[in-house]
């Protein structure tokens, strides 16, 4: 844990006039989970989304593995396969199947042959519990097997770092552990994540840190223990109290 | 007792003389719907780029086709431009259908790709994917899909509107009607084998689009 994955600074985010992200500043050490929670509207998920370049930024810094980010295509293109992202409806591709969702980055984007990334995709669906679904479309899936799905065809990418927004959040309540299962593993593993939850027992058990958001404001951040017990703002109290 | 004024006992005995103009609709309509297909489809993509020199040409094209009749249009290629390039009957006839289609094809793509989630797209970003490769992996795939039955139902309208064709005189099946018609007095007979015909094309191409529908649609069975 010596470098920064993620180092966000000062960054502002706009929706027309109104301001989403004020003066945002965090960073993600290498290897580090990160756990961000905070009310809908927050901002919470719009700033996972920035770290992705899906969201314009106004102005700010945000420098991935060392290396800051220019608004240039070229270089988005290049973060962004080093940057996984796991939404919150899934958005498995529904015309492709599970193997051709997994294998669709590797081989568009790093143009990896098919026998490789074929390989490569049997053993993320292994990981994931899903080696016997791989014929299978997604339509034909459990809402928890397609989030895993999307997980495994994020890490198909070898990305550096994971972002989930809200990842569970759509799933029926006995879905929710399966793929919590997974992320479990990957944080185990050594992959960064940052997630964007409130699964409370996930951010406790896995998150080295949680980052609570107030109206595109970072309020409080600090070991998930602490913030859950003795949480420093009012906001942070009273959102807990809310969700605990 | 009443006597029924027409002679439907000629109809077997006419119905065959009439495949060649049968056949000429369907040369017409193919054409035209493939000139269609081709417009629509450049249109519509250039109708949803953010740039204002793809999107305005096609945003007039489209409102200046759909906002007038296509018979004023086939005159305008056949009688109107006449003075500058004498195109003929039939090829006049196949362009005005082209042309005309083109724009409604163009809305039927605009449409369907406009109805795919938004997050299909971020997805495919996501993966580290150019817009190019989202549009053409992800997005007009599904969209294409999305779009058969609309145009399925295009197709059909434009195999019917292929009939405005006799006004310039091209031997499709409805002027072969009125002349086969007039000339043996049994207009009413030659009109309900005309329909016959159209009725079988446009069966046809409902079938062909159902067949296409049903290939398409294994990635949404559930088991």
């Amino acid at each position: 844990m010596e470098k920064d994955m993620i180092e966000i600074k000062h960054l502002h985010k706009y929706y027309g006039k109104l301001h989403v992200l004020k003066d945002i500043s965090m960073d993600v050490k290498k290897q580090e989970v990160v756990v961000i929670i905070g009310a809908s509207g927050s901002g919470k998920s719009t700033l996972l989304r920035c770290i992705n370049f899906l969201e314009h930024i106004r102005s700010g810094k945000i420098i991935i593995d060392g290396e800051k980010v220019e608004r240039k295509s070229k270089m988005i293109h290049r973060v962004r396969q080093e940057v996984g992202m796991v939404f919150q409806h899934f958005n498995l591709f529904p015309h492709r199947t599970v193997m051709g969702n997994v294998i669709e980055g590797p081989v568009q984007v790093k143009k990896e042959s098919k026998k490789i990334a074929t390989e490569k995709a049997e053993r993320l669906l292994e990981q994931v519990g899903l080696s016997d679904k791989s014929d299978k479309y997604p339509s034909a899936l459990s809402g928890g097997e397609k989030q895993r799905v999307a997980i495994a065809r994020a890490l198909a990418m070898d990305p550096k770092v994971m972002l989930f927004d809200e990842p569970t959040s759509s799933l029926d309540p006995e879905l929710v552990g399966e793929v919590l299962n997974v992320m479990r593993n990957l944080a185990k593993n050594g992959m960064t994540m940052v997630v964007v939850t409130h699964e409370m027992g996930f951010a406790r058990e896995v998150a080295d840190r949680v980052i609570y958001m107030d109206d595109g404001k970072i309020v409080e951040e600090g070991d998930p223990e602490k913030i859950y017990q003795d949480p420093q703002h009012e906001r942070t109290r009273a959102f807990l109290s809310q969700i605990l | 007792m009443l006597e029924i004024p027409w002679n439907f006992a000629a109809i077997p005995q006419y119905f065959l003389r009439f495949f060649p103009a049968a056949l000429m609709t369907l040369q017409i309509t193919t054409l035209g719907i493939g000139i269609g297909l081709f417009l629509g489809f450049l249109a519509g993509l250039m109708r949803i780029s953010t740039y204002k020199i793809l999107n305005i040409p096609s945003y007039f094209y489209i409102w200046i086709i759909r906002g007038t009749p296509l018979l004023l249009q086939l005159f305008i290629i056949y009688y109107g431009l006449a003075v500058v390039v004498n195109i003929p009957r039939f090829p006049a006839a196949v362009l005005a259908l082209g042309i005309h289609n083109g724009a409604y094809i163009a809305e039927i793509f605009r449409g369907a790709i406009q109805s795919i989630d938004r997050g299909q797209k971020e997805a495919a970003l996501s993966l580290g994917m150019t817009e190019w490769q989202t549009m053409y992996r992800v997005v007009l795939p599904q969209a294409f899909k999305r779009a058969i039955p609309p145009l399925g139902n295009q197709f059909i309208i434009a195999l019917k509107d292929s009939s405005l064709a006799s006004t310039i005189a091209v031997k499709e099946l409805l002027l072969r009607t009125r002349q086969v018609g007039s000339s043996q007095f049994m207009m009413m007979e030659m009109l309900i084998i005309a329909a016959t015909y159209y009725l079988i094309l446009t069966s046809v191409l409902t079938l062909i689009t159902t067949r296409i529908e049903k290939n398409l649609s294994i990635s949404d069975r559930r088991n």
